[in-house]
Formats: structure tokens, sequence, C-alpha cells
């Protein structure tokens, strides 16, 4: 196979092609912030990235490390304290999207950033915990999820229910009172899942070209259900690559 | 009125064992070398507060400083995992380390209330989180108005807040600017603040989006150019991020992390003389 580019560039083109122009994203670090960043500099130049360290509206040439960092500062709208851009903008329903990743997510599209294995006092592995994410969940219109796949990230059930999806199902979200409508799609570096009308469970719709639903089985702790009408992405564009490229290279320049 | 003060004095009077202290700063302005004479004077059993503990609370908790930690979101932004604090948490190394645990939005209204001299804070937040279940500090309430029910968190009030500005003036007042996260509700909360700043000026000309400290809000002042490094204070540096993806090899090993501290904390008097940040890049002296 001669294709010119990696699962993990699918993934992230696959992400920012989720992004609507003109639309306000609550953005999170990494594989998120370079999906958002990749959609500012392609189909969606009037998107508006929102950072939790209170940076609205920032519009950085290169990938930030952290959410703080001074570019996003120096170029955003207007940066505002921390609990005016959790109060003011998020906590109403102020932001459209909520563009999150994590360590695991599970059938109902709950994740997990917090701990994986034994106990919550004695985990196997402790992750850094819930940051922005689980009022981003709860208050964003809509939640996108990124996250690399395999039976260890894709679970049957998270450990630890960090960011609410649809809990255990149909009407959880709506008993809970939450104002958002919950994560509406998943992009892995093998496709994209969206969850069921009715039932809530994360289906397999899209497959990256190359990729199997053998695979795509293979790399899921659940019984995976997969649409009627799946579908395949177009491979990433020599324009998508060049700009996610060339930002990944700005980013690691000194 | 604030009082201009090394920083060693600063910490020795403003800082005790068994002390509530919060190090306050979002990515920017993080006050590392307030940090690092915490741990040169050896404070201990601390209950570290900090929404995002990053790499200065990662080596306060290798160092044994902490006995407790209050936090939202504790890793090595853009690089990983905090691996002197996995070790505490994972397998009580140098000590055991108690956690409570937030969300970003749960912190900053916790220090909103302690700010504004309430008992608690209410939110939409946690809801459906497994998080309640193990942080007895996040409760249910009903709004007296309309029954809704909503979450509150009980007011942070540290013994002490520590921060890092721009600029002071010769009075005290102390300016800041760029992202200033929580850290004005984070020393109003406070029963005494300590603030390092990058210079003291005669007088503070305006800035754009500039946070004012008044002096009569603040107890002590202390000159550390560089004093946020590895994080940054816009204006004067940008942020360090070699140095943070450096951090997690030199974390990853006791031994080797014992040695970066030794050479790069323990053996520097005070955090403000010339040369300090080229010290701190990882480079072994």
């Amino acid at each position: 196979m001669s294709q010119n580019w990696t699962s993990d560039e699918m993934m992230t083109v696959a992400a920012a092609r989720q992004l609507r122009d003109g639309t306000a994203c609550f953005v999170g670090i990494g594989l998120p912030s370079t999906a958002a960043n990749l959609a500012r500099a392609t189909h969606a130049p009037r998107l508006v990235l929102i950072y939790e360290s209170g940076c609205l509206g920032a519009k950085p040439d290169r990938l930030p490390l952290s959410i703080g960092d001074g570019i996003l500062a120096d170029t955003a709208d207007a940066v505002v304290s921390v609990p005016e851009v959790f109060n003011y903008w998020l906590q109403p329903g102020n932001v459209d999207v909520g563009f999150l990743g994590g360590a695991q997510v599970d059938r109902y599209g709950n994740i997990n950033t917090t701990a994986i294995g034994g106990d919550y006092a004695n985990p196997k592995v402790r992750l850094p915990g819930a940051g922005g994410a689980p009022e981003i969940a709860a208050s964003c219109r809509e939640v996108i999820v990124v996250m690399r796949q395999s039976p260890r990230t894709f679970v049957e059930r998270v450990d630890f229910v960090t960011s609410f999806g649809y809990g255990s199902g149909p009407g959880d979200r709506e008993q809970l009172g939450l104002r958002g409508a919950g994560p509406q799609v998943v992009i892995s570096d093998l496709g994209v899942l969206r969850p069921d009308p009715s039932t809530r469970e994360l289906v397999l719709t899209h497959l990256h070209p190359g990729a199997t639903v053998e695979q795509a089985r293979a790399a899921t702790g659940w019984a995976l259900t997969v649409a009627d009408d799946l579908r395949t992405n177009e491979p990433p564009s020599e324009a998508e690559l060049t700009v996610l490229r060339a930002l990944k290279a700005a980013s690691a320049a000194p | 009125m604030a009082e201009i003060v090394s920083l060693a004095e600063g910490v020795a009077e403003l800082v005790n064992d068994g002390d509530t202290v919060a190090l306050e700063g979002f990515t920017h302005l993080i006050p590392f070398a307030a940090g690092h004479e915490i741990i040169r004077q050896q404070r201990r059993d601390l209950e570290l507060v900090r929404m995002t503990p990053d790499v200065v609370y990662d080596q306060l908790i290798g160092m044994g400083c902490a006995r407790r930690l209050v936090f939202s979101w504790g890793g090595n932004p853009g690089v990983g995992s905090l691996h002197r604090f996995r070790d505490a948490v994972e397998r009580g190394w140098p000590t055991p380390l108690e956690i409570e645990e937030h969300s970003h939005a749960g912190m900053a209204n916790r220090y909103v209330a302690g700010a504004s001299g309430l008992p608690f804070a209410v939110l939409r937040g946690y809801t459906g989180t497994d998080l309640p279940k193990h942080t007895d500090t996040i409760r249910p309430i009903a709004c007296p108005f309309t029954g809704e029910v909503l979450t509150a968190v009980p007011a942070l009030n540290p013994d002490v807040t520590v921060v890092h500005a721009q600029r002071a003036d010769r009075a005290g007042n102390v300016q800041m600017w760029g992202i200033t996260g929580v850290q004005k509700e984070a020393v109003l909360a406070a029963r005494r603040s300590l603030v390092t700043v990058e210079e003291i000026v005669d007088s503070l000309d305006p800035m754009p989006n500039q946070v004012v400290l008044p002096t009569w809000a603040v107890n002590a002042v202390a000159l550390v150019p560089g004093g946020s490094h590895p994080s940054y204070a816009q204006g004067y540096s940008v942020r360090d991020n070699a140095f943070y993806q450096t951090w997690d090899a030199i974390s990853r090993d006791r031994d080797a992390f014992a040695t970066w501290m030794r050479q790069h904390v323990l053996d520097v008097r005070d955090g403000g003389e010339p040369g300090r940040e080229r010290r701190m890049t990882g480079e072994t002296a």
C-alpha cells in the first residue's frame, strides 16, 4: 500500500472535519487541540477556540503544548479568569462543542481520565484526573471525542466515570438533568463511531481507508455493532496533510 | 500593607509545617522558585492545594513535603504523567499522599466562595460522574427557589497562598496580566499571601487585561526574577516547553529525581540569583 499518511494523521484529519465553521469549541489539550487547530487552518477559519486557561478565541499559528501557552493568550479575542471561563461561558451553555480526549471510553460514551485498575484508593495506573472535562461533557451543546482505539481504551465499562456520556443507556442524561446532548461522535485511528439514537450505544459508522471491520472489532472491548450503511472516510487531502505537518513542525521548532 | 522581603524570609514567615498551602498559577506564572524555597526550608505535612498540580507539586510531593493534595488535574501538561505524584499515590513513596479530587469548575468555585466569605459554592457540576463517590466535599443541594438539584462544594481558605506576578511597586501593590487563572481568588481566599515578582518598579503602568492586588490585600512581596521558570511570565519570558518534556525522564526514576533536586534546588541558596534559569534547563552542572 502506498498511502503517504499515518493512522494518527487520518484520525486528526477526521476529527478536524467534524468541526463546523463559526462554532465555538472548548478544546482539550493533545489530540483535540491538534484537530481543532487543523480545522481552523483549513475549512473552519471562523472556528472559535476556547481553552480552559481563559483564552477565548485563541488563534495560535503553532500547536500549544499546554492549555496555557503564551501563544494562546497573545492571539485570543479575550483572556478571562478561570472562574469566568467555567461559570459565564461554559456553564450556561454558551459553547457549541466540547472536544475531549481520554484514556478510556466505553460503550455508552463515558470517559475515564482518572484511574485504571485496582480501586480508587490503590489504582494500578493513576491518571491526571478530571480537569475541565466533567463540566465540558455536561454543558457543551454537543461533545466530540478523539481517542486511539484498542481493547484497553475502548472498553465495555470505564473503570471510573470522569466525564458522563450516556451513563448506562437511554434516558440517563435526561434523568440527571444534563443540558448538553452528550457525545455525538467518537473518532479513533480506525474509524468513526456514533451513538445509536435509540440505544445510545456507540456504533461503527465509518472506517478510515485501509482499516477493516475485523480490526475495529478486535480493538473494541465490547461486541461492536456495525452500521448497516458503513462508509469509508475520504483519505486526508494533500492540503490537510500539508497544514497538519506544518502545524506540528512549527511547534517542534525551538 | 505588604512587606518587601527576600524569598527565604517570606517563606520562613508565612509558610508553616502542617499548613494548607496553595501555589496557584494556571500554566502561566507558576511560583516555582517559591516552591523550591519551601522544599529547601523542609516544610512537612503540608496540605497542598492547586487546580493543576504540575511539575512544582511533583517536586514538593517527591521531596516529602506533602501529606495531602487537593486538586483537579495532576499531570505534566502536554507531556503525560507526574511520576512523583503517581509514585506517592500508587506506592506511598516517599510518604503516602491523601488526595481530595475535584474538577476545575469545582475548584475554581471553591476559591470564589473562599474569596467571597461564603461557606460554599453552587454549580452545575460533577453530575453523573464517579467523583462524588470518592470526594465527600462534593454534595447535592436543592435550589431553595425552584427545587432543582445542583452541586455544592465548600469554600477553600488556604492558610497561605503563593503566586508569581510580573510586577509590584515599592508600596507592594501587585500587577499581573496575561493568563491570570484563579490567582486573585486564591490570594483573597487565603489567610496569608506571598507574591514573588519579576520586577519591582516605581509605578505600575496600566497593562491590557491586568489584575491588580492592592498592597493591603497581600502580606509579602519578594523580588524573584525568573521565579516562574519553567513556567513563564508574559512579557518577561516564554514557557520552557523543552524543560517540561525533560522532566518526564528526570522524574521517572527516584534516584535521578533526587540527584536533580539536590543539584538544582537544595544546593541553590535562594531562588533569585542570576544564572538560576540556566541551571534549571535540566543539563547537569
